[in-house]
């Protein structure tokens, strides 16, 4: 009954002009082929992506064709993927987050190992370190990885003759001054609660370089945020900066868009994000894109700064796949982790990162901030994120950032209670030790 | 039923087989991965495997730190929108079944929020409740009122959820309460008109007891809808700012999201008994009272 | 009614109430459907500077080749198929529960009450349909919405059944009807009114619910209107415009359904005279 009525539709609409192959549930696979599922999360721009991908990998593998599924983003998204893992019912291949939250999908059960493919030398340490479960690895990049620290509006700081700090207390030196002009020094955006956390987790390559054994510690139930000063020192910030009255008027009801528009039109001096916010600068305020640059959140000691990365998700064949299906999968996780998969990557999106595989190089037309983010891995000053490390990240952080930020709570009982937050995490995920 | 041994002889005009269809599904589809989920709330759970670890979740779920402010705005909200509906969905039924202009066209524009999805509606009011920019409190500027920050502002951040809770679910309420308006004899109106009552008396006396049943259907489905409440609270404040509005269920979709599986039934469970505590004895007076009558 | 007079000063008050409380936002999401994407991203309550309403209803229908229309095509045959057969396993179940008064049929009340408070458990019911065989597929979902809506639908017509007299059905059982004519050519005739309202009830919760077409039939060749939202709405890049055309559009047939059927509610008051 569906299939018919789909069937007239197509049918229908194929006389004003769509292509076969469309609507779905019509679409044709030629004789001989091999038909994959691909799913990914249904982002607009990440669908652009996908579709650019693969279509760039069927021009070179005719044998093969990708058909494309799309999820919910988000957590949404990671318990519905959980869900289809559980039930035996994954898509050949399928597009998930890398780090702790690859381990919570149980990679040894439920993922095809891929450690002996060509392609896995390529890839940058840090990356394969992040795909990597019990010395298997199971995935290829999906994209550039970013980074986390601070947008700030380069006019702004030509006209006022700033430099980029590097110590916190330069940094808080340069809002001063901004205020004084008469502009909001940082800018928040309360209103998507996810934006309130990048000062703390875009912290930890200073907590990193204070204090190099932490994340080992923390996932080991030794070190805590509350009675590490370093660790705590995220929170701080959110404190000191609400105290001085340098957030944007409207930071409680502010979106993300907002935040990116401010610190592009020079409204806000400084926005701290991560670097995925590119591509969506151009939206928030058109032609302004070469306005923003980015440093990295400035700690105690100039000399150990440096930025916090994220990792790219991952492309992933669960173990339902099997046989032809499973060639044809792999052959396309092989192809997103080459140059060409890359140049199908930017070809569709503006970039907001470097890739993490050798061969891949940036085009020359990124964007500042994305050049400024290259400038500190290239130097070799950058650490992942502590979830790239540790398995372990309260689910609760961003209402807690949003308490402290807005100065309903105190930084010292945030990171008390981020510590129970954790705790509970651990103790859900068996983990030992708690 | 005069004589029970009697009527049991004669076929009743009422089988059991008639539950049967509707049942069968309802067991199959609905109360047996009730149950089967019931046993999760004593394990950890992690979709991939589970181990037994008895009550532990409960005792977690009731160390959760937004726990007891959740219980007590779960409660708030409840009871301020399921009473605002029961008010405002039986005046607007009132209104809509009056003799006025354009009524056929304002039903449809009172039922028109019940259809648009909570997403919409969300994003809609966040721009609306704007402090300074929304339109709902430059209106209160002009009357000369300073309103509220109110989804922003932690002690209106709940309540503000409440008010367009009741905007959005009103509609139902009222095709509910016109249902039963509508089913009325027209003579009761006409006969208590010609004795001389007011308006007022009129809705005191016919329309008020006579629509009970629809009163009962919008108070049930409203309290237990409200205590359950979590997508608007989600799409509008996530339960904050910080924990302000979080009520019980969103406080266990936040363990569902971050995949503590165990936990979040454990939340459900304990959410159950609490609706069942409250919604029983009400279900249960209003039934006797049907009985009665 | 309608042979009364109309009420002018009421319809005064109802009128530009109507127009604040509930125009207001519907106006905002008109203009949003109309804006540009980069003035959209705003999110304000603004006149559009330049309408783009053809351009944003032609770029939502398109979007990943037509999704919408199979949507739309999914969605009515999900919701019609679900609601037409609650409203009958319902009316029945409820027409023995109310007349049938045991320790029996209390104690199915009681679990039918569990119906309304219990969120469902997604996992389990996938273990369920599997065994089944009839996860990811469309009659499963249906058949899990009739097992959602059954307990609501139950409830609210017992509610409207005890309103009916008995001494009905005894007549009929008198001229020779047997259960299932007294039932559908005596008693469900009568249920007309509380049928319309679980139909607009029921269709309203199935159209709008996303969550059981996500889990239950996966896949974008199955889609359903709501999750048609998300290709508009990203965690990182948002499209207002094409979210508030996508919205309105599948928010549209709804609305004309209640259009027509609230006449159909008018006209229930004749058969429902006999209540009360």
């Amino acid at each position: 009954m569906r299939k018919l009525g789909a069937a007239l539709l197509t049918g229908a609409l194929c006389l004003s002009g769509c292509s076969a192959g469309s609507l779905g549930s019509s679409d044709e696979t030629a004789a001989g082929q091999t038909q994959i599922t691909f799913l990914t999360n249904n982002d607009p721009a990440n669908v652009k992506v996908a579709e650019a991908m693969i279509a760039a990998f069927e021009a070179k593998n005719t044998g093969v064709d990708v058909k494309l599924d799309t999820r919910p983003q988000g957590s949404e998204g990671d318990n519905l993927v959980k869900t289809r893992l559980a039930t035996a019912d994954m898509a050949d291949v399928f597009e998930y987050n890398s780090g702790s939250l690859l381990q919570a999908i149980a990679p040894q059960t439920n993922l095809t190992p891929v450690s002996g493919e060509a392609w896995v030398g390529d890839l940058d340490p840090v990356f394969k370190q992040v795909v990597t479960a019990n010395n298997e690895v199971y995935g290829s990049p999906w994209g550039p990885a970013v980074g986390g620290g601070i947008f700030y509006n380069k006019p702004l700081y030509t006209k006022l003759g700033l430099q980029v700090p590097k110590t916190w207390a330069d940094f808080m030196s340069n809002n001063a001054k901004i205020k004084a002009a008469g502009v909001a020094p940082v800018q928040q955006t309360y209103s998507e609660t996810w934006t309130s956390q990048v000062l703390v987790l875009a912290d930890f390559h200073n907590v990193a370089a204070a204090d190099p054994g932490f994340a080992e510690n923390y996932t080991n139930n030794k070190a805590k945020y509350a009675t590490t000063p370093a660790a705590q020192a995220g929170f701080q910030h959110l404190e000191e900066l609400h105290k001085a009255g340098y957030w944007n008027k409207d930071f409680a009801s502010a979106k993300y868009n907002d935040g990116l528009a401010a610190v592009a039109e020079g409204k806000a001096g400084h926005y701290p994000m991560i670097t995925f916010g590119i591509p969506a600068l151009d939206t928030a305020a058109p032609g302004k894109v070469n306005d923003v640059g980015f440093f990295a959140l400035p700690g105690t000691d100039a000399s150990k700064n440096g930025v916090t990365l994220w990792e790219p998700s991952g492309i992933y064949i669960p173990k339902s796949t099997e046989g032809d299906k499973l060639a044809a999968a792999k052959k396309f996780q092989a192809f997103v982790a080459s140059a060409e998969g890359c140049t199908a990557y930017g070809s569709a999106a503006p970039l907001g990162g470097p890739f993490v595989v050798k061969s891949c190089t940036l085009p020359a037309d990124v964007a500042p901030a994305v050049k400024d983010l290259s400038a500190y891995i290239d130097a070799g000053q950058a650490s992942p994120a502590l979830e790239f490390l540790s398995p372990i990240k309260g689910p609760a952080l961003e209402q807690i950032t949003v308490e402290v930020g807005s100065g309903i709570r105190s930084a010292g009982d945030a990171a008390k209670l981020y510590d129970e937050d954790v705790k509970k995490q651990a103790q859900q995920l068996g983990i030992q030790g708690w | 039923m005069k004589d029970p041994g009697l009527v049991m002889l004669r076929k009743s005009p009422y089988p059991y087989w008639f539950l049967i269809p509707g049942g069968l599904v309802f067991t199959v589809f609905f109360l047996v991965p009730s149950v089967m989920a019931f046993w999760f709330s004593l394990t950890r759970w992690t979709l991939f495997d589970q181990e037994f670890i008895g009550l532990d979740n409960y005792v977690q779920f009731f160390r959760e730190p937004a726990l007891a402010s959740g219980l007590w705005h779960t409660l708030v909200y409840a009871v301020v929108t399921s009473g605002l509906k029961v008010i405002l969905g039986m005046a607007l039924a009132v209104l809509l079944t009056a003799p006025i202009l354009g009524r056929g066209f304002m039903r449809s524009v009172a039922f028109f929020p019940v259809l648009v999805s909570t997403i919409g509606v969300g994003l809609t009011f966040q721009v609306l409740m704007h402090p300074t920019e929304g339109v709902i409190n430059q209106i209160l500027g002009w009357a000369g009122i300073t309103g509220p920050a109110w989804l922003v502002d932690p002690d209106w951040a709940l309540l503000s959820v409440a008010f367009v809770d009741v905007w959005q679910g009103v509609g139902l309420a009222t095709v509910i309460y016109m249902a039963g308006i509508l089913s009325i004899p027209g003579e009761y109106f006409e006969a208590a008109k010609v004795d001389g009552a007011s308006a007022w008396h009129r809705f005191r006396r016919i329309t008020l007891p006579l629509a009970k049943p629809a009163t009962v259907s919008v108070i049930l489905l409203s309290l237990i809808g409200g205590l359950r409440k979590f997508d608007l609270i989600w799409a509008m404040t996530k339960g904050g700012p910080g924990f302000t509005s979080d009520v019980m269920a969103s406080v266990i979709y936040k363990q569902y999201q971050a995949g503590f599986y165990g936990l979040s039934t454990a939340g459900n469970v304990v959410l159950f008994l609490l609706v069942i505590l409250i919604a029983l004895p009400l279900f249960w007076f209003f039934n006797r009272k049907d009985d009665n009558q | 009614m309608s042979t009364r007079r109309l009420s002018w000063p009421l319809s005064a008050v109802a009128i530009s109430l109507f127009g604040v409380v509930f125009l207001l936002p519907f106006a905002f999401i008109l203009l949003t459907a109309g804006k540009t994407q980069q003035e959209s991203a705003a999110l304000e309550f603004s006149w559009p500077t330049r309408w783009a309403l053809v351009e944003n209803f032609v770029a939502v229908v398109e979007a990943r080749d037509y999704l919408l229309i199979i949507a739309f095509i999914n969605s009515t045959i999900l919701t019609v198929a679900s609601v037409s057969v609650v409203v009958v396993l319902a009316s029945m179940a409820a027409f023995v529960l109310q007349r049938r008064k045991s320790r029996w049929t209390k104690a199915v009340n009681l679990v039918i009450l569990s119906g309304l408070v219990l969120p469902p458990a997604v996992v389990p019911t996938i273990w369920v349909l599997q065994k089944l065989g009839l996860f990811k597929t469309m009659p499963g979902l249906i058949l899990v919405e009739i097992a959602y809506a059954m307990a609501f639908c139950v409830l609210l017509f017992q509610a409207f059944i005890a309103g009916i007299p008995k001494e009905m059905d005894e007549a009929a059982t008198i001229d020779g009807a047997g259960p299932l004519s007294l039932f559908f050519r005596v008693v469900l005739p009568l249920l007309r009114p509380i049928i319309v309202t679980v139909v607009v009830v029921q269709t309203v919760f199935i159209w709008n619910d996303f969550a059981s077409p996500l889990y239950f039939l996966p896949g974008d060749e199955n889609a359903t209107v709501q999750l048609t939202l998300f290709n508009f709405q990203g965690q990182y890049t948002n499209s207002y415009n094409l979210l508030f055309m996508d919205i309105l559009l599948i928010t549209v047939p709804p609305l004309v359904m209640f259009m027509i059927f609230q006449r159909q509610i008018v006209s229930g008051m004749i058969a429902g005279s006999v209540k009360g």
